[in-house]
């Protein structure tokens, strides 16, 4: 009986030869993550397990990246915390503010997580690092405690459920955000829940990184195990010149079993805005009816990358944000800061009026850089429009992709990058 | 185990983000956490839980972001246990890793009103509605979920693999 990647990476990582899908398993972890809000109560967990050293100084990577840089004193004492223990432990993996980035686009970035991998993080957007073909997942801060001290975690291995999305080509303005709102519309915030989602088709495979690391950050949202896409070369071209040690590709066998296969025609997605206060709410922007705004975030671990920020250049360039909205635009890290100042796309957001921001999670999760007061709309590339997940119990958070937020923000309502004369 | 209180309804797909708000996450002290448990979803909750009270839910309780603050703001509001029809995987793992107990029975949560008072025999997975004379059983806990459980939870269960 064959098996998918997900069973592959499990099966090698417990040092077995096949999985089956329910079968409990301790694996070995490659890298073991955490930030500024979930890794002081791992530190603290740690403690009490009474191991001096971490399993292995390379693999256990801290990113204060949420709350940072510092947005008060308690915030403050928590990344101190990780910065002591990161100092303490020797971990060669540390950022701190100004080589930090949002740890996921961090991460894939600096070649510390790769093909083959098993990952966990205390962060659910974990989830992420699945666009490089690795098994990669979000866990508490136990979790983390625990795999800091053992370098092992125990899994239930998951279904897997396999979105074929087919067609060429993406129609014009449409990105891996809108694809996985769609798929997240049609199958709900529970939609995979336990499971692998497997993302596949020629769609992806025409796909750019950018476009699939945003893809497998929201499996969480369908409430996934995991997410993840085959390594093709457009995997390869991007791991090469970062991978510090070596790696692995997988891929599924045509005769492994899937819970579900659920197929799109591509040609049929236009961009998408999921409306509050789930991400299941997505409908085509073209539906999106006369929604006014007065703040626009394009960011964040799902949308922060250099494609998202060239795509929101694109919209912006020449136009103003509208006299009533603020627009807040944070590349995801350091680098890309820098390539995006190099590429003059800072002129292009400043002469735009919009706000520049260092690397930070910041706004999405209603930390700081830009928090919504009772009853003020955003629209943002971020990945959650939760209640209250952006400021004010009585604030409200539009999702969608850089192109529809920076259309919005000129336009002060939410918009088509069509509409943009 | 065995727990008895006043039960709580809560609705479908109740994030961790409406258990403990971001903006209360520049710590992770218990008690702190515990006075804004459950606060974006109903305001009035963190003044009105008492110990033993009972958190009843649809499906998808504790989806969304990964933070452990959500069990345990919940387990430190005093609530002794969790019913819900479904819970997202994290919160799962995050309940029996830090020991607050969670059950998963759908007919539980069709039979369970608001304020009745129920009885929960978490070995054994029966749901008592004292108030109504019914009872109901949960999903079986999975076997290894007991033995994290036994040992007292995960910090204890690595330790006494490590220390072995």
């Amino acid at each position: 009986m064959g098996m998918t990647i997900t069973e592959k990476i499990l099966a090698a990582h417990a040092g077995k030869k096949t999985v089956t899908p329910g079968e409990l398993i301790s694996s070995k972890v490659d890298i073991v993550l955490g930030n500024d809000i979930t890794a002081p109560v791992a530190i603290k967990e740690f403690e009490k397990i009474g191991v001096p050293d971490v399993f292995d100084k390379e693999k256990v990577v801290l990113v204060p990246d949420h709350f940072t840089p510092n947005k008060d004193i308690k915030s403050a004492e928590q990344a101190k915390m990780l910065r002591s223990f990161a100092k303490k432990q020797g971990l060669t993996n540390y950022f701190e503010v100004g080589r930090m980035g949002i740890e996921h686009c961090l991460l894939p970035e600096q070649g510390i997580v790769l093909p083959g991998d098993v990952v966990i993080g205390a962060d659910s957007h974990t989830c992420t690092y699945g666009a490089l073909g690795a098994f990669s997942t979000g866990v508490g801060s136990t979790d983390m405690a625990a795999g800091m001290a053992s370098g092992e975690v125990w899994f239930k291995v998951p279904e897997s459920i396999k979105f074929v999305y087919n067609g060429d080509e993406l129609n014009e303005w449409v990105s891996g955000k809108d694809l996985i709102l769609h798929t997240i519309g049609d199958i709900g915030v529970d939609g995979a829940l336990y499971k692998a989602m497997e993302f596949t088709g020629p769609a992806i495979r025409n796909l750019s990184m950018d476009g699939r690391f945003t893809m497998a950050n929201m499996a969480i949202e369908a409430g996934g195990k995991n997410g993840i896409i085959e390594p093709d070369q457009t995997t390869i071209d991007y791991v090469e010149s970062r991978a510090k040690r070596p790696y692995k590709v997988y891929s599924s066998d045509d005769d492994a079993i899937y819970d579900a296969v659920i197929e799109y025609d591509v040609s049929q997605i236009e961009p998408q805005v999921a409306f509050p206060h789930l991400p299941e709410n997505s409908r085509p922007v073209s539906e999106a009816g006369n929604v006014e705004i007065d703040q626009v975030i394009i960011g964040s671990c799902t949308n922060g990358r250099m494609e998202d920020l060239r795509i929101a250049a694109k919209v912006l360039k020449g136009h103003k944000v509208h006299p009533d909205v603020r627009l807040v635009i944070i590349p995801g890290t350091q680098e890309i800061y820098k390539q995006a100042m190099k590429e003059g796309l800072f002129e292009i957001f400043v002469d735009a009026n919009a706000a520049v921001s260092t690397p930070t999670c910041g706004p999405c999760l209603g930390g700081h850089m830009g928090i919504l007061a009772k009853g003020e709309r955003a629209i943002a590339t971020t990945n959650r429009n939760f209640v209250g997940r952006m400021g004010h119990p009585e604030s409200e958070v539009y999702l969608s992709n850089p192109a529809v937020a920076a259309a919005s923000a000129i336009m002060g309502r939410i918009a088509a990058p069509g509409e943009v004369e | 185990m065995e727990f008895q209180g006043r039960t709580w309804k809560f609705g479908a797909d109740v994030d961790t983000d409406a258990i403990i708000p971001a903006r209360y996450l520049n710590t992770s002290d218990p008690a702190e956490l515990a006075k804004h448990c459950m606060e974006d979803a109903d305001p009035e909750f963190p003044s009105k839980v008492k110990p033993g009270d009972i958190i009843v839910a649809e499906k998808n309780f504790g989806c969304g972001s990964s933070r452990e603050h959500a069990p345990i703001c919940i387990k430190a509001a005093g609530v002794s246990c969790v019913i819900a029809r479904s819970f997202a995987r994290i919160f799962y793992r995050n309940a029996f890793n830090i020991g607050l107990p969670i059950l998963e029975s759908s007919e539980a949560v069709d039979g369970i009103d608001e304020g009745d008072e129920v009885k929960v025999d978490v070995d054994n997975g029966i749901i008592y509605n004292v108030t109504k004379g019914t009872s109901f059983k949960s999903t079986a806990i999975p076997p290894f979920m007991q033995e994290l459980i036994d040992a007292g939870g995960l910090i204890n269960y690595v330790r006494g693999r490590l220390n072995r």
